[in-house]
């Protein structure tokens, strides 16, 4: 059986993306209630989970860090077909950049025991580093290939990928166990189902917090990471704009004329 | 002599014989940031058939070169450059290491800043030194730009997409070392480059493209796509994209202009059904004239272009490519 990890993030819904932006007099972040969702690329690396699971024997363990409402994130993915959710929260967690947070999750899946296979998305919608994957890997000892659009070969513990390069792409082959980023192009993700919400009901949701993980408090969180942010500034605008006027075709006359005086279009 | 106490350096990156831009781009920045801490730039360069290129960097500001060249080293094996690199860091413990934000440099950046346990900062859209020697990263978020440091890890690592710093000057007359790197024995890969596929970009490419056609989510769908699609071939312009679009897959991420995709320099900007948000925007260095089509008045698109259309584009840009025809026949 493949015992496989999907690492998931629950971030800030898109939609209430107006609110967490830098307040021009404080310069920090308003604090608000922002609802949390899955973080797409996430998605996809539950879904080449759930993939293997469609044609093999394999479990899948969902692994998340973030505040307790991101149990939620975790419930979603048991109700897509994962086996079992782990959530790690503690407060002491929070503030954590890419490092600690890579710590902290290949903590815990050291504690979790054994693993054939790490999904992550290729990186989170509001931080977008890119680095945790690689990073868990590194603390796992697991070699890794990033930003993963096809599976050629999954057969044995040797597979064969293919990845995202300039121009073109990387051919890969990697061998087990392993830690695997996920782009958008590797597959589809599909939609809740009832009798999935229904299956989940029966499934386990594990809390660790600190003291669960063993690991001393100095190495997560905001305190275990290496990078701090210590200043957001406010951009003003740089440009005086010209709003056109007049009817549909006017304006169209108007930018065409715009267009020609620019001197780089041949129009 | 005084010894010289802190070093920048950067990994030089080639492909196909060539070092890429951004790797010579990183190489500037590195020694004006050397200049400013009294210091000097070492540049990494790993592959086959590498060494001509070693003058090349030095030419662009690096004192020394620290050169692999074997064929063990192409394609791009990532454990062997990881081991490699982290010797060399940990020979020579620079104050900052930096990468181009290309596939590799991406995928390096964080597997040296882990085994080093050091800060690594994503696609940074400028680095300055501030009064206590430290390097200061810059990136675009929630509609500003936020400073991050890592004060007392080291090597400061960063990762600089293409085109957020300028070609450096190539000096042929610059001085430095070209310094062999001694190859670690031979070890099991456990992840292994079987080969790097090259294929034809079509169209026209960002990078050089002097009038940049980008289109959002305002396109709506795929129909919308495509008639913002047939406004950059009219134009001959190059066709970018922000985020949402790649997500909704009317477009292929290689498109995506801003913090984490594209930087580009073209001297005609025209956005169209997006909204302005900052991580697209820092994507456009030093444009001439920008123009924006949105259907809100409010976007905050307006505030950073010359000339606005509040539209909707569906209906909007037809009527452009129509009349641009028009007056092409
Ligand atoms: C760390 C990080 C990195 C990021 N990096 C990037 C990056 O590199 N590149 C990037 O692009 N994004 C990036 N993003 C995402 C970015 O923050 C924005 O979400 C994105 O740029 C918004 O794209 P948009 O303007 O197309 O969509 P929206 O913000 O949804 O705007 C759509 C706009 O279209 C207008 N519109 C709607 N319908 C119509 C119509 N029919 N006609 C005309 N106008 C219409 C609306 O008024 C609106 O202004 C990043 C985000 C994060 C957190």
């Amino acid at each position: 059986m493949l015992n496989i990890i999907v690492c998931v993030k629950a971030v800030p819904d898109p939609n209430d993306a107006d609110k967490l932006k830098i307040d021009p007099v404080t310069k920090s972040l308003p604090r608000s209630d922002i609802s949390l969702v899955i973080n797409p690329l996430d998605s996809h690396a539950l879904e080449a989970a759930l993939e293997i699971k469609r044609n093999d024997d394999a479990h899948i363990t969902i692994l998340c860090m973030g505040p307790p409402p991101a149990g939620n994130i975790v419930k979603e993915c048991l109700a897509l077909g994962a086996d079992k959710g782990i959530l790690l929260s503690d407060p002491a967690f929070a503030g954590a950049d890419a490092f600690a947070t890579a710590y902290t999750l290949a903590k815990a899946i050291e504690k979790n025991g054994a693993v054939d296979l790490i999904f992550c998305g290729m990186a989170s919608s509001d931080g977008a580093t890119e680095w945790v994957g690689p990073e868990i890997a590194t603390f796992l000892n697991m070699p890794v290939v990033t930003m993963v659009n096809e599976i050629v070969e999954n057969a044995g513990d040797e597979w064969i990928v293919k990845a995202d390069y300039e121009h073109g792409y990387r051919k890969v082959k990697i061998k087990l166990p392993a830690v695997l980023t996920v782009t958008r192009n590797l597959n589809q993700p599909k939609a809740l189902s009832f009798s999935g919400i229904l299956k989940a009901r029966k499934k386990e949701i594990i809390t660790w917090d600190l003291k669960d993980l063993g690991v001393p408090v100095e190495n997560v969180g905001l305190k275990g990471s290496p990078t701090i942010v210590t200043e957001m500034t406010r951009l003003e605008s740089r440009r005086e704009v010209e709003i056109l006027e007049g009817s549909l075709q006017e304006k169209v006359d108007r930018l065409i004329k715009i267009l020609k005086n620019s001197g780089v279009v041949n129009v | 002599m005084s010894k010289i106490k802190t070093q920048v350096f950067v990994m030089a990156e080639q492909a196909g014989g060539r070092i890429r831009p951004v790797s010579l781009q990183i190489v500037g920045k590195a020694r004006h940031l050397a200049d400013q801490l009294d210091s000097k730039v070492g540049a990494i360069l790993l592959g086959q058939n590498v060494t001509e290129r070693a003058q090349e960097l030095i030419a662009a500001g690096a004192n020394s070169v620290y050169l692999g060249d074997s064929d063990s080293l192409h394609p791009y094996q990532a454990e062997l450059y990881t081991e490699i690199i982290v010797n060399l860091l940990l020979e020579h413990r620079p104050e900052i290491f930096l990468l181009g934000s290309t596939f590799m440099g991406r995928e390096l950046a964080p597997l040296i800043a882990a085994k080093l346990k050091t800060g690594l900062t994503a696609h940074c859209i400028d680095l300055l030194i501030d009064n206590e020697g430290i390097l200061e990263q810059k990136i675009p978020a929630y509609g500003g730009m936020i400073t991050i440091i890592c004060p007392e890890k080291r090597p400061q690592m960063a990762t600089v997409a293409e085109g957020v710093f300028l070609n450096p000057e190539l000096d042929s007359t610059n001085i430095g070392d070209i310094i062999p790197i001694d190859l670690p024995e031979k070890f099991p890969l456990r992840v292994q480059t079987l080969e790097i596929v090259v294929e034809k970009p079509e169209g026209v490419s960002l990078e050089t493209a002097s009038v940049i056609v980008a289109g959002g989510a305002g396109a709506e769908d795929q129909d919308g796509w495509q008639q913002i699609a047939k406004l950059a071939e009219v134009l001959n312009a190059g066709f970018g994209s922000t985020r949402p679009a790649v997500d909704e897959g009317w477009t292929e991420l290689e498109t995506m202009i801003g913090q984490s995709g594209k930087m580009v320099s073209p001297e005609l900007y025209i956005g169209v059904g997006l909204s302005g948000e900052l991580q697209h925007m820092v994507g456009i260095v030093g444009a001439k004239v920008m123009i924006a089509i949105n259907n809100d008045a409010k976007a905050p698109v307006f505030e950073q272009v010359d000339y606005g259309i509040v539209e909707d584009c569906r209906t909007f840009v037809p009527a452009l490519v129509e009349t641009l025809k028009k007056s092409n026949d």
